[in-house]
């Protein structure tokens, strides 16, 4: 009965972000259109991104699938839980026999669901892009679910602490520099490339480009996933408010 | 004796330092309606969210059909059903879709249609909750509260920016729940609604009970029965006094603005005296009231503010 009501859940917060515009564009236009960009234009050479003879497919897809994770898990959930929590439907849900645990485990769920269909279509154009690298499973399911868990926990902690307001703005402005200057899409150099490495951004960026560019398991920033995804969970639990 | 739905006793919530519930006991039995009466921030809608386990209460105790609803939840929220004053309804959906999913939580449900059909939500079910006026959004809401089929229902001012027609499409709602023999607990500010609904009505002030009883012991608790008003066109400050001499003679009369207020059951010819009085002091009457004292009368009373 219980995972009954934990799969309804699932199903209607997916369906609710598959059906929402600006959540489809930030899920699946932007960062496949970024996918398609990088592969075609000569971008990453020009960045000095991409060593030379490198299909820039190798970069182009982990970074893809890193952002994915991030829209869906950080500032897609940041978002859509800041406006629940204002419009009072976590309350409501809470009052169901769903419960506090159903709402939490619906909205990863959710997430994982969404993730699911990103990657797979990010895949299915990459294949048609000519892309033959290897890809490691394993080290991909563990780099989605820790990145998941990082970026999902400090998206809710986000959302169940300030204004809904606030974390439609800095959900947002966390998403273009974790993109930009994070450390999600492309590899920095030098001691810049150090320090993004220790934030949620880099390491996914790290692990997500080992585990798709053949280098397998970055066991350092799975480490680092791990911390954040613990720093996140214990920090949401503690200071979440769901009014 | 109908059968006890919900027992709070010495219930007690703080925010920091701020007392919001001071001691609350609440009692509510199948097949009536309890209004919960008191201004904004009196505690009403903290109530109802320890009542339905949402966070748990600093001290006292709770029941809902004998069970914790705190520590089991899971079985009260079968038992009890909330409407949130905000909605608690997610803007991007539309509101069937809402009340289809709701449903998929309970495992013995209302249909949709059992709920959609007499509250009119048909006439606006393909728009999203967000493009639904004030009074849409809480039939909705209505609804949300009922789907699981509840034996107890919290309604957090249900009529709240309501206008008539769809004001009176709730309360028959209401009436017909505690008919069913639901237990009803209503918050509300507003006092018609509480006297026209309510059992029984609870009032609360500051995180505190300050008066319980049915409505019409409560009106009638109150020193002054009935209260004539006589306005006047003249500010009253000060009245003549020969004036209100001779109208003294015939019932205790105060000045009050620019009306004469009279306490008391009156007879037809008192009435007819001071009004004649004030026609020979040479005052145009504008209007003449007489009214029983309302909550918000009683309200006053008891703590010397407003109600609202």
């Amino acid at each position: 009965m219980r995972t009954r009501r934990v799969m309804a859940q699932v199903r209607f917060e997916t369906i609710s972000v598959l059906r929402n515009g600006e959540q489809l564009l930030l899920s699946l236009i932007l960062p496949l259109g970024m996918l398609v960009l990088l592969a075609k234009a000569p971008l990453l050479e020009a960045l000095g991104s991409l060593p030379a003879g490198t299909d820039p497919l190798l970069v182009a897809l982990p970074g893809a699938l890193s952002l994915s994770l991030a829209s869906t898990a950080f500032t897609g959930q940041a978002i859509a839980t800041a406006f629940d929590r204002r419009y009072g439907v976590l309350r409501q849900l809470a009052t169901t026999p769903l419960g506090t645990n159903g709402l939490i485990l619906g909205k990863l769920g959710a997430v994982i669901a969404v993730i699911l269909i990103q990657f797979l279509l990010a895949f299915a154009i990459a294949l048609g892009l000519g892309f033959d690298g290897s890809v490691d499973l394993l080290a991909l399911v563990l780099t989605t679910l820790l990145g998941t868990a990082a970026l999902l926990s400090l998206g809710l902690l986000m959302a169940g602490t300030v204004r809904a307001e606030a974390t439609l703005a800095g959900a947002n402005l966390i998403w273009v520099l974790m993109a930009g200057v994070g450390g999600l899409v492309i590899a920095h150099p030098g001691e810049w490339g150090t320090v993004v490495g220790y934030l949620p951004s880099g390491a996914l960026g790290d692990a997500m480009r080992a585990a798709v560019g053949g280098a397998g398991f970055d066991v350092k920033a799975l480490i680092v996933l791990l911390v954040w995804g613990l720093v996140g969970t214990l920090a949401a639990r503690r200071w979440f408010r769901f009014e | 004796m109908s059968e006890s739905a919900l027992t709070i006793r010495g219930l007690h919530y703080s925010y920091g330092a701020h007392h919001v519930v001071d001691g609350i006991d609440l009692d509510a039995a199948s097949g009536s309606i309890l209004g919960v009466l008191g201004p904004n921030g009196a505690g009403k809608s903290t109530t109802i969210s320890l009542a339905v386990g949402t966070r748990a209460p600093d001290a006292g105790h709770i029941e809902i059909f004998g069970l914790d609803p705190f520590r089991q939840h899971e079985k009260t929220s079968l038992l009890a059903g909330v409407m949130l004053q905000d909605g608690g309804l997610p803007m991007s959906a539309k509101p069937l879709q809402v009340l289809r999913h709701l449903s998929s939580l309970y495992p013995n449900p209302l249909s949709v249609d059992e709920l959609a059909e007499p509250l009119g939500l048909h006439e606006f079910s393909t728009r999203t909750i967000r493009r639904l006026s004030g009074g849409q959004k809480q039939r909705v809401a209505l609804a949300a509260a009922l789907i699981g089929r509840p034996r107890l229902v919290f309604l957090d001012e249900p009529c709240a920016g309501l206008d008539p027609r769809a004001r009176a499409v709730v309360h028959d709602f209401i009436r017909e729940l505690a008919a069913a023999s639901v237990a009803v607990v209503l918050t509300t500010h507003d006092l018609a609604e509480a006297e026209e609904l309510a059992d029984e009505v609870v009032v609360i002030d500051r995180g505190r009970i300050i008066a319980q009883g049915a409505p019409e012991d409560l009106r009638s608790a109150s020193p002054a029965g009935r209260r004539l008003t006589i306005t006047v066109d003249h500010a009253l400050s000060p009245a003549p006094p020969e004036l209100l001499t001779t109208m003294n003679t015939i019932a205790p009369t105060s000045a009050l603005g620019s009306a004469f207020v009279v306490d008391g059951d009156l007879e037809s010819t008192q009435i007819a005296g001071l009004a004649t009085a004030i026609a020979e002091a040479g005052l145009a009457i504008t209007d003449i009231d007489m009214h029983s004292q309302s909550l918000a009368d009683v309200f006053f009373e008891l703590t010397g503010r407003p109600l609202r």
